[in-house]
């Protein structure tokens, strides 16, 4: 239980956070809320024994068990990384933040309860293995990156980038959903366990390949591949701490989860090797090239996320291959997922410290633009050295842990060379020399990163406030990060036993079955081999271009804007959605509410007799009805009566007062007919609306003079004769065919036995249909809210303190 | 315009009170007999209209002190957590228990989850038609 439990800790955390924010003024949120991460982190470490011994833990809760959906909470090597990695970089963002948000200035108790949302979203895609809750999780995590990157809402920049990352993830998740319910078609289960066991069998059905593009386009989207990945660099504009911890270590990393998560599906497919392998390397050659062309530190780490992500997702895709080679587990074929994931982690910790530091010079200087800085260097000695770190091991230069992995990316992508199956032959020279032009932008990037902003002149006038070194708090998660990188370097056998052995073996359940069987030992050196000298290669062209770079780097600037993925982003969003379909909602939207009432009208009759007519459903016959008593006909009359003097009435209060008379006439309708569930209700729904309507009577415009005299409109004559027809039709067919059993006997037979109760309206509200009512209720809520809202919080012109419109 | 109200006034008073426990009744005896939480909140928010007719919404406000979005808030928590209690004890999401008990004074009962998503209905209902009522009455 305590599994399930944990997936929902930081979300139960998070009702909590408004009551110590608004309570609690002298200590920051934030502390409360690292417990959660903390405790968290704790938790998953001990599993780490049983686990890196290759066993597996599963909890499930069940949700709707007839639909086989289902909360469980798988740990197995992957998951279990990626839950440390959420918790572990959790926790240090959240102290990170602590000191970057001021406990006076900022709504924190938003911040944090977004933050925490996020937490158990993200925790839930990597743990579930039921398809539909992971669905779910995914999307929480697209919305609370929604609600992160626009937390300073009041900036348009930050509204923008967050509909833009939502619109493109979103979409993506929707693809995704599909795919999932196509496998789920073809294998008949919603586990993911279950669906890797009938691999082979899925692999020859006609919809396979449609879910593979399908669940790819939502990795695509969410771990920001080419053509997808231009929501990151907007999605910068959230505060640091969200950016270090949502667009750089984890939520970027869901689409690589799930591909890894999804490799041994899919790995039989020549078009998965293609796809990952391609896509990925392609983002990574994009990424660097563009780094180069930000001025932002920010827009510089958002790139190179792009482009670190296309690494690991190639890498995922090569891993494939090993599927299609016997005893690939003793050949080359081998490296590439245990790179993946080693240089997972490795990116997590540089790529963390990195953004923390971005964080900082932007707190202690008031810009990130790189042009202005410059120089910090001897100011702020402590950030140079974590940055300095932080991009070495970026960069892949020795001792940091980055070298390990990118060696052995090089290896993996060497390999392609040796793999002759679906023309790869043809192609794979390509593999290694696209690595080796991105790795060496990716030198070029790092070093500008570093240098640009702490080398080189100072500028104090040109910032905008005097810089100085960071407040301890806030410097000790970068430092606990770069710490990392050096340690991992020195000792990658035992992380790589922990961590990364029992996760390949997840990616990779065909060729082994423990971790044990996988058979990479890392070591920072091993002889004069290909990789190495591509290394010396990559460090001596870098360094030479980044020397030069100020020449070259006007290049950029003749690449036209009109041609860019951006513009086509702003083309659809803005023309296309936001100017033609204003205009053409515009047409029939018109903000009268009787022409909305005359669609609904006209469209019901129309859809309901048209399909009375097609069916040939309607038939009439009077056997078995009971006679019509007199009381009965009194009624009709008053119900006519009324319901004229409804319409024609000269004044509201009549119309309003002859309505209700409808109403309670109605309700005596049911009183004889031995409704009284129905009567009661009817009765006093009529007391309160007649309420409500002389409330809202206040409210409406005078009686106009024209008004007054309205001539007859034959339209709507018309449309209120054809609804008085269609239920006429409908009742008297409903009435006189006998196809189907009624239910009412079920219900008295059940009524006590099962639900225990005995008035079966009831019974029907609260248990059979508990669910009709549940959401009714729900609706209510929202109409009440709204109408709350609408009128009592209406913003006045003055209020609306937003940057522009 | 003055208008004497003692005579509405003074019976609301006492009308109200019959009308609550009315609402009281058949909210517990919805289970069996007519009635239910939904009807149940509707009578009982007629009876805080009845109030606001015979003196006024200021008045009944300060009667009667309640944030009525936060009954919608707990209604609907509640609704959902009853509901939701069942999948922590390895049942779907939605199954009610129910069982007899001897009570002192009330004798054999039968107490039923059922009831307590009814209170949450029962809530909302009072909730939304109250928080409707009073904006749309307070807005001038």
């Amino acid at each position: 239980m305590l599994q399930i439990l944990c997936l929902f800790i930081p979300i139960i955390a998070a009702f909590f956070m408004p009551f110590f924010f608004k309570k609690i003024r002298n200590v920051h949120t934030g502390w409360f809320v690292l417990l959660v991460p903390l405790f968290l982190v704790i938790y998953y470490t001990t599993f780490i024994p049983v686990i890196s011994k290759g066993e597996t833990i599963i909890e499930q809760l069940n949700w709707i068990p007839s639909l086989g959906i289902s909360f469980v909470s798988y740990i197995d090597g992957l998951s279990l990384l990626f839950s440390l990695l959420i918790s572990g970089i959790g926790a240090l963002v959240v102290l990170y933040s602590i000191f970057y948000l001021n406990r006076k200035k900022e709504q924190l108790h938003n911040f944090y309860i977004y933050l925490l949302i996020f937490m158990s979203a993200m925790l839930g895609v990597v743990q579930s293995d039921n398809m539909i809750t992971l669905y779910l999780f995914w999307e929480l995590t697209s919305i609370s990156s929604f609600l992160l990157i626009g937390y300073w809402f009041n900036r348009d920049k930050s509204r923008f980038g967050a509909l833009k990352s939502m619109m493109i993830t979103v979409a993506g998740g929707m693809l995704m959903l599909g795919g999932f319910v196509l496998l789920s078609l073809m294998g008949g289960t919603f586990s993911i366990r279950a669906l890797i066991e009938q691999a082979p069998q899925l692999a020859t059905n006609d919809l396979f390949i449609i879910a593979l593009i399908l669940i790819l386009l939502g990795a695509f989207t969410k771990s920001a591949q080419f053509p997808f990945y231009i929501w990151l660099p907007d999605a910068m504009e959230a505060p640091t701490p969200v950016s270090a911890y949502l667009h750089s270590a984890t939520m970027v990393k869901a689409g690589i989860y799930l591909v890894a998560r999804f490799t041994p599906v899919f790995a039989l497919s020549e078009a998965w090797i293609w796809l990952v392998a391609g896509i990925g390397l392609l983002t990574l050659f994009w990424g660097s090239f563009f780094a180069l062309k930000q001025t932002d530190l920010k827009g510089i780490l958002a790139f190179s996320t792009v482009s670190q992500l296309g690494l690991i997702m190639s890498l995922l895709g090569v891993s494939a291959i090993a599927y299609h080679v016997d005893g690939a587990e003793d050949t080359v074929f081998k490296y590439a997922a245990f790179a993946a994931i080693f240089h997972l982690i490795n990116h997590a910790t540089f790529k963390g410290s990195l953004f923390m530091i971005a964080g900082i010079v932007d707190h202690e200087t008031g810009t990130r633009d790189i042009r202005k800085l410059g120089g910090l260097m001897s100011l702020m000695p402590v950030s140079f050295t974590v940055a300095l770190i932080g991009s070495f091991s970026m960069a892949g230069l020795p001792p940091f842990n980055g070298f390990l992995s990118k060696e052995m990316f090089l290896t993996a992508m060497l390999s392609v060379t040796e793999f002759d199956l679906f023309n790869f032959s043809t192609w794979a020279p390509l593999f290694p020399i696209v690595a080796w032009i991105a790795s060496v932008f990716t030198f070029i990037y790092s070093f500008y990163f570093v240098f640009k902003t702490f080398t080189g002149k100072l500028n104090v006038d040109q910032l905008p406030t005097k810089p100085h070194e960071a407040p301890i708090g806030m410097l000790i998660s970068p430092v606990i990060l770069a710490g990392l990188v050096v340690t991992i370097f020195f000792i990658p056998n035992i992380v790589t036993d922990t961590f990364v052995k029992p996760a390949v073996v997840a990616i990779q359940p065909f060729l082994y079955t423990s971790p044990n069987d996988v058979n990479i030992h890392v070591s920072a050196w091993h002889g004069p081999t290909p990789e190495l000298f591509m290394t010396i290669g990559i460090v001596i062209v870098g360094l030479l271009l980044f020397l030069t770079l100020s020449k070259w780097q006007k290049l950029y600037s003749i690449l036209p804007e009109r041609f860019t993925l951006n513009r086509l982003y702003d083309i659809t969003i803005n023309e296309l959605l936001g100017s033609w379909m204003t205009r053409f909602s515009k047409l029939y939207m018109t903000g009268s509410i009787r022409k909305y009432l005359g669609y609904m009208f006209t469209a019901i009759p129309l859809i309901v007799i048209g399909t009375l007519i097609v069916k040939n459903a309607f038939s009439v016959t009077f056997e078995g009805s009971s006679p019509i008593h007199l009381y009965a006909v009194i009624l009709i009359v008053v119900l006519v009566i009324g319901t004229l003097t409804t319409v024609f009435a000269r004044s509201r209060i009549t119309s309003i007062i002859a309505l209700g008379s409808v109403g309670y006439t109605v309700s005596l309708f049911f009183v004889i007919f031995n409704a009284p569930d129905l009567a009661l209700t009817q009765l006093v729904i009529e007391t309160i609306s007649v309420a409500l309507f002389l409330m809202a009577f206040y409210h409406l415009p005078k009686f106009s003079k024209v008004e007054e005299r309205t001539r007859f409109k034959f339209g709507r004559a018309f449309i209120s004769i054809a609804v008085g027809v269609m239920v006429t039709l409908v009742a008297l067919s409903s009435h006189s065919q006998k196809f189907i059993e009624s239910i009412s006997n079920y219900y008295k037979e059940t009524v006590y036995t099962e639900a225990g109760g005995g008035n079966i309206v009831n019974v029907i509200l609260v248990d059979y249909r508990g669910f009709d009512t549940l959401f009714e209720i729900a609706v209510l809520a929202i109409a009440g809210i709204s109408i709350f809202a609408m009128i009592k919080l209406r913003l006045s012109r003055k209020e609306k303190n937003y940057e522009s419109k | 315009m003055k208008v004497n109200n003692v005579i509405l006034q003074f019976t609301a008073k006492i009308v109200f009170f019959i009308i609550f426990f009315f609402a009281v009744h058949i909210f517990f005896a919805g289970h069996y007999t007519p009635g239910g939480g939904f009807v149940g909140g509707l009578v009982t928010a007629s009876a805080i209209v009845l109030l606001v007719i015979a003196f006024d919404l200021n008045t009944v406000h300060k009667l009667l002190p309640i944030n009525y979005i936060y009954v919608v808030a707990i209604g609907l928590i509640l609704a959902l957590g009853t509901a939701a209690i069942s999948m922590f004890v390895e049942q779907p999401f939605f199954t009610h228990f129910f069982d007899y008990f001897y009570l002192p004074l009330f004798g054999k009962t039968s107490l039923h989850t059922a009831a307590l998503f009814d209170l949450g209905v029962y809530l909302v209902v009072v909730g939304v038609t109250m928080t409707i009522i009073q904006t749309i009455g307070d807005d001038e």
